[in-house]
This record gives C-alpha cells, structure tokens and sequence, in this order.
C-alpha cells in the first residue's frame, strides 16, 4: 500500500507517474515537463539574440525568425513560467495549510496531462510544416493571414492546455478553501499559500475569455466562419480585447506566486516574521482585483479614444500602489533581521531592486500619452522582461534552490547555486537594462534585423552577450541538479534550520499521505511558534486514525491524449480524407474515457493507523 | 460516514450532497466552475452584441428578419419548467425517496430534448429560409456560436442527467451518487440562466432593439 517505501523497477516508477494523483509526484511531473520547456525556450531566446547580435546577419532567415519569436513568447508563458509555478504549488501548498492532499487528486492530474498534450502538440508544429509565426499574441489580422498550420498548432495546443490550467486553479481554489488543517484560519494561511489563492481565482475568472478567442479564431481558420474578417462584417479588434482580458492578468497569475515565494524566503533567512502579514494579504488581494481592469493599456493605440485610454491609464499606475507595499513590506522584513545569505536570499534581495525597475517602466509605459512613443519598441521588451525575468524567473530560480529539500530530500549545492545566481544576475541586466536604451533610440520590436550605421550595433551585441551569461548559468543549474541527485545527502525536516511553516515540520520528502496526524495551527509561522516554545515539531489536532487516500488512476493521461489525437484531426480535416475519421476517433477516446470514469465507482482506499505506528520515523514528531 | 455506506431514511443527512468531505469539495469546486462558465458566456455575448446585424451585402437577413417571438417562447417556457422539475427532483433527492427523484428527472429530461428539438428546427429554418448559416455572415458566426454554445451545453447536460440515471437505477440513492445528482441539477440551473439572458439579448432585443 504504501508505494513509497520500497525500491521499484525502472517500468514500475514510470507507470506509476502516468498514473499518479498524489501532488507531490504531479509537482515533479509539472517541473520536470515546465523546466524542459524552459529549455526550449530558453534555446529559441538565444536563437533570437543570435541573430540580433550584429546588424544584417543571416543567421536565422525573416520566415524563421518570426516562428522563433512567437514560440519563445507562447513556450516561456504558457508552457514554463505557469506550469513551474504550477509545480511549486502543488509541491508546497497543500503542506503550508495542513493538508493530506489536494481537493481533486484526479483533476488535479488531468490538469497535468492537458497541459502536456497541449505542449507537446504546440511544438510538434516545428517538425510539421512550421510553427506558428504571429507573435504570442497572434493578432487576428496577422494569424488569419499566416500560411500553414502553424497558428491551427498554436490555437489546438493552446486551448487543450489552457483547460488544463483552468482545471488546477480550480482544484487549488476548493483546496485552499475546504482543506486547511484546524486552526488555519485565513489570516494564518503562509503567503505563497494565499498568492496561490488569488492566482487561482484570476485563472479561473480570466483563462475562459482566451478559451473564447481561441475557439473564434480557430472557427475562422478552420470552419469558414468570419469573426474577424472585416469583409464579411467581422472585427479584429474582438480579439485584442478577449486575449488581453485574458493576458493581463495572466501576468499577475505569475508574478503572484513569484511574490509569494520571495514572501516565504525573506523571513525564513532574516529569521523575523514577514513584515505587514495583513497588508501584504490586502496588497495581493487588490492586486488580483485591479488587473481585471487594465487590460486596454496594451492597446493604447489601436484607438479606443481619449476617455478609454485615460481610465485605464489611471487603473494601470493605481496597481504601482499595492505592489509599492509589497516592496516596503520586504525591505522592513530584512530590517534588524538576522540575515542569512543564502542562494534562495540572494535571489530575493536581487529581485526587489529588478523588479521595482520593470514596475517604474511599466508606469511610464502607463502614461497613454507617452505610450505612443515606446509602443512597439524595445523599451516594452525590456519593460516585460525585467517584470517576468527579474521576478517571475528570479523566483522560480530561488524556489527551485529553496524547496529542493523538501521535494527531493536532499540540497542543491550552495556555492554552484550562487555561481549560478551572479551569472544569471549580471546575465539578465546586460541582457535587458541596454534594451531600454535601444527602444528610446527607436529600435522596433519583433523585426529580424537591423542596419548598420543607425546606433544600434553596440547595444545589440552587449545585450546578445549578456544571453550568453544567463545561458551559462542556467547549464550550472543542470550540473547542480545532476551533482546533487547522484551524491543524495538525505536530510531533516528543517533542512534551511529556520523553516517557520507547516512544510518544514514533515519529513523531506513527505510521506505520500503528508500528516500523520493533521497538526494544530496556533498562529501564523505555526512550526516557528512551536519552536520558540521549545518544542521539536507540531502539536497533533488529532488522534492517531485511518487515513483515506485516492487510487491512482490512468484515464487522465487518456482523456488528454484522446483530445491531442482530436487536435491532429481538426487541423488536417480540409486537407486529407483521414482527417475528420481521427477528430472522431480523438472525441471519442476522450468522451468514452470519461464515461468510464463516471460510472466506474473509485472509493479510494484507506491507511489503517495499524501501518502507521510501524513506521515511526514518518509522520508528525510530537 | 463513508461514502459508499448503505443508507435508510433515518441516516439520510439534511444536506446529503455536502455529507463527505469530497461531496462538499464537489459543491465548491462545481459552483467556482460556474463562475468561469459566466465569464465564457459573457465573452460570447460580448462578441455577440459587437457582431450583431454585421454584414458583408444588404441581402443578408438581419436579427429582426429571423427572429419569432413564439418560437423563442416556447423555447423559453421549455427550459424554465424543466428548471422546475429538477428542483422537485433534488427535492425528492433531500427526502430519500429515488423513484420520485427519477421520475421528475425523467421529465427535465424530456422538456429538454423539446427544448433541443425546438432549436435543431429553429436553425434548419435560419438555414434553409434565410440562408443565415455559420460561414455567411459575421452576424452568423457569432449567433450560432454563442446560442450553439449554449446548446451544446443542453446536450451535455441531458447526457450527463441520464447517464447517471441510468448508473444509478438499481442501486438508489447514497452519499456517493447524492453529490453526483446535485451537481448535475445545478449546471442543468445554470443552463437555463443563459437561456434567460439570450432570450432577452438575443431575441427580445433583436425583434425590439
């Protein structure tokens, strides 16, 4: 029953990760699938700089380039930066409030699974006749233009993912809500915890509106329909509005759990507890609130008028406000701590000043007037890369080195971690800093090339080289994880020594049903507060009883890979005769997989306390 | 209580859907999914309203053209009785009494195929009078997206409804299949709620607006 305790054959494990529903295994899943794409993505970004490094190169042709930049944009959204996030918050949520696991294990590998499919269907496209070419955001007046199948790729793999996504945030809504252990009141719940509740909430309440557009599009490339052809009555402008409701807070979907991990790092190495806990709650709840209302500035200059542009410029610079106390709220955290400078600490302390500078650019590129100037230069590239690379990346970068331990049981290195940090670091402001430069100079974003004599040589070659920095840092990364995994020092519970929440009181890695016994919450920093009473770990809530779990199931990966055949039909359907037989043949794995799921009855099984007295080094340690 | 416990009326819980810990993560977890299900149909009605009456030459048959009250109020009052019955079913589901429960479920099933019965004639007559299609116009893209959004919805309810009818036939009612039953009657709710608000946007507004 308990299947983690012994040693497996190659075939068991991965059988048993196709069919996991346990969070911790779909958390590595999600790391594993999230960090490849990184990968991926990371190798088209140098593609990008390549080309760009000296003016008139020919190293990637006009056509090629344009696939390039489209599918860095869509891979490092959608398929690394949300599923490693993703893969943070099904490893440590479910532990910070208390839980044995999360509200639906089955939807919650699902949700995987979609995501897989969609992403591995999106990048076959570069095998099969080419990759989507209108940029990330694919504006119907480019995509409907676009020859091919590349934007039938982008549109199938997208919506197959984006259900995926929508699943999890749902499923870490209802978690958060029904599943905290006694005592975890809301207002105890750690940061990371409550920054994935509000992601979730954006998720749920932006990603249908991108379901919409990609379900118009895809009707206009491939059902003859005319949503956004202006011969036949259509509007493009629809489609900026419903991917833009949907992209603007996507954005905030990530940078808020990145804040969240920077909120859980910096008390735990300043050993105080986090400076302003209850603003900082307000700060991210209002921060969800009022990205719905800003998604116009990315469309200052489609036309919307005066009065359009002047509300949503006003919304976009409110928004500085609450991030502003975030930003105070961690200063005075560090203030009179007792700082240790850690890898995860030094990404922290790097990613307030980086951060702030994307956030003062992105007041500037507030201003509707000013808008005109930078819109569709380099200066917005740099304006988004300092937000997500110097925030979202920086804490991916920090919760990988910080919650190492507690997935896998065993620390990254710290001297390759801090190798790893100032070459990412100097990396990244060589990269992105020139590039504000470049947009003011006049440089366009998204073109192939430039010519020489126009001042744009210098600049372009520092920035190429400081890629090449960021690109040495991510394969230290590589090493650090190969050297760690083979020596496998196991370590304690408390492996950082000033764990203050729920995660650090369990074992590394927990056991596959978390809690022994559901530990009772007495305040926020639960584990911090048992300590500083001199106990060793948390008081039980509860006797020593049975524990139900979910079985592990295979029809996830089924249903997932049903739609990723109906995919193929759809887009193949005007041009071969297999094409609509395989949309069927797909609708009907998937829809036959989940008839089979609903009236196949799966009561789980449970754990008899017998087996737990067994084995005493698991469980909670009173 | 677990789940799969055989029960009597005595045992049966007042709010049998939230009896366990996952029929309550079911309720939450269904009632969230509503709330993104709003924001797709807003999305369409969005679209919808931005797209009404566009189109490429003046042939072309406008919303006030097609569209006939007693058509879409027959529809209307299709729906919103079987909104009723699967009121009276959950009713009888809080009450331990299975067959009564069927019987009224059996019913919202009928209105519905009506209710589907009615559409399939109320496009084919778009298509076939008014040559109004999916590809003609982008008035027609968005009319036949948004209400063939919602109808596909309608589909997926009734299947899901007699599924569990018929899983459920022998073996009567349980804390396990009580969320099931629930859920279901509520996104049959929420069906209808759409259908209220295209009646008023769709055809009261494009016969008067």
């Amino acid at each position: 029953m308990s299947t983690n305790a012994q040693k497996k054959g190659f075939g068991a494990t991965v059988w048993d990760y196709l069919t996991t529903v346990d969070h911790k295994k779909i958390a590595i899943l999600y790391m594993i699938a999230g960090g490849f794409f990184f990968l991926v993505g990371g190798l088209e970004a140098m593609f990008i700089r390549i080309q760009l490094a000296v003016p008139n190169n020919d190293f990637v042709s006009a056509g090629l380039y344009n696939e390039i930049l489209t599918m860095h944009g869509t891979t490092m959204i959608f398929l690394a930066a949300m599923p490693l996030l993703f893969g943070f918050m099904n490893a440590v949520m479910p532990l910070q409030i208390g839980a044995r696991d999360v509200a639906f294990p089955f939807v919650n590998a699902l949700g995987f699974w979609l995501f897989f499919f969609g992403g591995i269907f999106l990048n076959l496209s570069w095998f099969l006749g080419g990759a989507p070419d209108a940029g990330w955001t694919s504006y119907a007046s480019l995509s409907l233009a676009s020859e091919g199948h590349g934007i039938d790729f982008y549109l199938l793999g997208l919506q197959i993912s984006g259900a995926g996504t929508l699943m999890g945030g749902i499923n870490f809504l209802v978690t958060i809500i029904n599943m905290r252990a006694p005592g975890m009141t809301y207002m105890r719940m750690p940061l990371f915890t409550w920054t994935t509740f509000v992601a979730s909430a954006l998720i749920l309440f932006a990603f249908p509106a991108l379901t919409v557009g990609i379900f118009l599009l895809m009707f206009d490339r491939l059902f003859g329909s005319n949503f956004f052809v202006t011969a036949a009555g259509g509007n493009t402008v629809i489609w900026e509005h419903l991917f833009w409701i949907f992209g603007h807070p996507e954005v905030y979907i990530l940078i808020l759990p990145a804040f969240g991990i920077f909120s859980e790092i910096i008390p735990v190495f300043s050993r105080k507890r986090l400076f302003g806990y209850s603003s900082m709650v307000f700060a991210t709840v209002l921060i969800g609130f009022l990205g719905f209302m800003v998604w116009a500035h990315h469309m200052f200059t489609v036309g919307l008028g005066p009065i359009a542009n002047a509300i949503f410029a006003v919304a976009t610079m409110a928004i500085a406000v609450p991030t502003g106390i975030k930003i105070f709220n961690w200063l005075f955290t560090m203030w009179g701590g007792s700082i240790k400078f850690t890898t995860p600490m030094h990404y922290a302390v790097a990613f307030i000043p980086s951060f702030l500078l994307g956030g003062v650019t992105g007041v500037m590129l507030a201003t509707a007037a000013a808008d005109y100037q930078y819109h569709d230069t380099y200066f917005v590239v740099a304006h988004f890369h300092y937000v997500i690379v110097g925030g979202v990346v920086f804490a991916v970068l920090a919760g990988t080195q910080f919650y190492w331990p507690k997935m896998f049981g065993t620390m990254l290195n710290e001297v390759l971690g801090k190798i790893t940090f100032w070459l990412f670091f100097i990396g990244f402001h060589l990269t992105f800093f020139i590039q504000h430069f470049l947009g003011l100079w006049g440089m366009p974003r998204r073109v192939f090339t430039f010519l020489e004599g126009q001042g744009f040589e210098t600049a372009n070659l520092v920035s190429t080289i400081g890629a090449f920095f960021m690109a040495a840092s991510v394969i230290i990364l590589l090493i650090n994880v190969i050297i760690t995994s083979v020596k496998n020092e196991k370590v304690g519970n408390d492996p950082w020594g000033d764990g203050r929440t729920l995660e650090w009181s369990i074992p590394s890695p927990p056991p596959f049903y978390n809690f022994k016994q559901l530990p009772l919450v007495r305040g926020l920093d639960p584990l911090w507060i048992e300590k500083m009473e001199g106990k060793k770990g948390m008081t039980p809530a509860e006797p020593l009883g049975d524990i139900h779990m979910p079985n592990n199931s295979f029809i996830p990966f089924v249903i997932s890979f049903g739609l990723f055949v109906a995919a193929f039909g759809a887009m193949y359907r005007l041009d071969y005769a297999w094409g609509l037989p395989v949309l069927i043949l797909g609708m009907a794995i998937t829809f036959g997989s989940m008839f089979f799921r609903s009236v196949k009855d799966d009561h789980g099984f449970h754990i008899h306390k017998e087996e737990l007295t067994d084995d005493n080094d698991k469980g909670v340690k009173a | 209580m677990h789940a799969e416990e055989k029960m009597t009326l005595e045992k049966w819980p007042a709010a049998p859907e939230k009896q366990t810990l996952e029929g309550k993560n079911k309720f939450l977890g269904f009632w969230l999914f509503l709330g993104g299900e709003t924001v797709l149909f807003a999305s369409l009605f969005a679209t919808y309203l931005a797209l009404k009456d566009k189109v490429p030459s003046q042939e072309h048959a406008l919303a006030e053209d097609l569209f006939e009250i007693p058509l879409a109020f027959l529809m209307t009052m299709l729906l919103l009785t079987s909104s009723l019955t699967s009121v009276y079913a959950m009713y009888h589901m809080k009450n331990f009494e299975f067959k009564k429960m069927q019987l009224w479920l059996g019913i919202t099933v009928l209105l519905g195929l009506g209710f589907l019965g009615c559409e399939i004639y109320e496009f084919n007559h778009y298509v076939h009078e008014y040559h109004h299609t999916f590809t003609s116009s982008a008035f027609g893209s968005a009319f036949y997206t948004l209400v063939g959004f919602h109808g596909g919805h309608v589909v997926f309810g009734l299947s899901w409804i007699i599924i569990l009818m018929a899983r459920n036939a022998k073996r009567g009612l349980s804390l396990y299949n009580a969320p099931k039953f629930y859920l279901a009657s509520l996104y049959w709710h929420f069906i209808d709620v759409v259908w209220v608000f295209i009646f008023s946007v769709v055809y009261l507004m494009g016969m008067v607006g």
